[in-house]
């Protein structure tokens, strides 16, 4: 396959950025969506210019951090991580636009890598259970209900990608936090700390500038693991009950 | 040694409440459902212009006299009005500030643009500002009658033929009347979510539910200027 590609390519933070186009030839149709831009750089490389950055670490879809843009949609057309995103939904000749995560809370550090930290310190405010570590517990010792189980599965599957506040409209980050918040909270190991995680990680997710949520679910259709909208009533309801309750 | 370990006094639940994202929504949530059921009853009463102008002048006058003796007259028509414009300042101040925020967390746009959510949802701040924008024309015109120069107190149903006589009133209505449904439509299964009310079983119905209330509110408050254009109520 030949392609078209435009690259957002940015310095540093404070550098100005815009779009580059480059051509690609050779690409097969199995290669992922990585593997077509280690070839780009490859060639960059060889030629002596500046590879394109972007973040990338397991390439197996399970570590959230090869988030970008392509042709306007998180992680590309397909409801994947960009590894996981095969060239074989392109077709040849085509032009494909990439560019990094759009949000005031995710700053750009060079070309398609941004800084995700602000997650991080989301987490870091109630994103976990306080309890003794040591050994493992018996698998037995707290028993939990089959549904609940699988409702906290389904939003412990989040990998912090951050494709939720790179779709929403309001760079909102309310589908990652609500995922976390869901998935501790139903569970009798999250339960003593249910108030206080989920006042303290909308508080932090508030402060790091991201957006409010209008409810718009560009979000859950852009995450990979869908994680579904109304996770966020979940959020909203046990925020208010902490706070009014 | 308690009052050691004791660190300033937080702020008041209330004052964090509406400083947090998912506070400030809910305001304008819980105020968008106080302005729709009352505009549900409006829309009802006004229904009333079908059977004449007795019905609807002596409907009008009632609800001045309703809660007599213990209220005295037009304290309840006052107590509503002073209800509602908290209603309609709570959700049009967290409205603004949450759009505010929204915009500035997400300074730069995409340079490949694609349509995004559905028309109802793109349209609720534009569509907001238009209502905003009516409420005061609306009440100029057949509450105060200042622009409704043909009108007298007392006479509602006189004055909304005299009102919707003239073209230009029922575009203005029209054009309104299509925003809220519009509105209402992502309004109220938005209040649903926000409010933590909505789960994967009822999203469904709830989405059901704002479709119904939004094409109801819309065709009653238009089916009165249409009656008076096609001569129906003269
Ligand atoms: C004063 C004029 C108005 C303005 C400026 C306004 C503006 C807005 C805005 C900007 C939103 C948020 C949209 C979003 O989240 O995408 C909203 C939501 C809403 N509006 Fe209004 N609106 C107005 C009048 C009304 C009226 C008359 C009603 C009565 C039915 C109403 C009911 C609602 C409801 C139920 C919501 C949903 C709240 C939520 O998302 O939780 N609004 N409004
Ligand atoms: S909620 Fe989905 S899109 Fe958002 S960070 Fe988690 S996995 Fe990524
Ligand atoms: S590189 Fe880990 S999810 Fe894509």
């Amino acid at each position: 396959m030949n392609l078209t590609l435009r690259i957002w390519r940015q310095a540093g933070p404070d550098a100005p950025g815009s779009m580059t186009t480059y051509q690609v030839s050779g690409i097969s149709p199995d290669m992922s969506f990585l593997e077509m831009l280690d070839t780009l750089n490859e060639e960059l490389i060889t030629r002596g210019d500046q590879p394109v950055a972007f973040d990338h670490d397991c390439r197996e879809g399970i570590c959230g951090a090869c988030g970008m843009v392509i042709n306007g949609r998180a992680h590309g057309p397909e409801r994947t991580t960009t590894c996981q995103l095969h060239m074989r939904h392109f077709k040849d000749g085509d032009t494909i636009d990439v560019e990094p995560w759009r949000a005031a809370a995710f700053p750009v550090v060079k070309d398609l890598v941004v800084d995700r930290s602000a997650f991080d310190r989301i987490i870091g405010s109630g994103g976990y259970i306080t309890a003794p570590t040591g050994s493992a517990p018996d698998a037995h010792a707290t028993p939990v209900p089959k549904d609940t189980a699988d409702t906290a599965f389904e939003h412990a599957e989040c990998i912090g990608c951050g494709a939720c506040v790179a779709a929403c409209p309001n760079g909102s980050a309310m589908l990652f936090t609500s995922a976390k918040v869901v998935h501790l909270n139903v569970l009798p190991q999250g339960a003593p700390e249910r108030s206080s995680r989920v006042r303290n990680m909308v508080a932090a997710m508030d402060a790091e500038g991201f957006g409010g949520c209008t409810n718009t679910g560009e979000c859950a259709t852009a995450c990979p693991k869908g994680i579904p909208l109304p996770s966020i009533a979940a959020m909203n309801r046990e925020y208010l009950r902490a706070s009014l309750g | 040694m308690t009052t050691a370990t004791r660190t300033a006094r937080p702020p008041s639940t209330l004052l964090t409440l509406w400083r947090s994202t998912v506070g400030k929504k809910a305001v304008m949530a819980v105020s968008g459902l106080v302005m729709l059921l009352y505009l549900v009853a409006h829309m009802l009463g006004n229904l009333k212009v079908f059977f004449g102008p007795d019905e609807i002048n002596g409907y009008a006058h009632w609800l001045r006299t309703l809660g007599e003796p213990f209220l005295r007259y037009e304290w309840f028509l006052w107590i509503a009005r002073a209800g509602l414009l908290a209603a309609v300042a709570a959700h049009g101040v967290s409205a603004y500030q949450l759009s505010r925020r929204d915009l500035a967390a997400r300074p730069s746009k995409y340079v490949h643009q694609r349509r995004r959510a559905s028309y109802a949802t793109r349209t609720m701040r534009w569509g907001g500002v238009i209502l905003a924008l009516f409420i005061v024309w609306h009440i100029l015109d057949l509450t105060t009658l200042t622009v409704n120069p043909a009108a007298e107190h007392g006479h509602p149903y006189q004055n909304i033929v005299a009102s919707f006589g003239r073209w230009y009133s029922c575009v203005i209505y029209i054009v309104a009347m299509l925003a809220l449904g519009l509105h209402i439509r992502h309004g109220f299964w938005s209040a649903a979510q926000t409010l933590g009310a909505n789960n994967a079983r009822r999203d469904r119905a709830l989405k059901l539910i704002a479709n119904g209330l939004a094409l109801m509110l819309t065709v009653g408050f238009l089916s009165v200027p249409v009656a008076v254009m096609t001569g129906v109520v003269k």
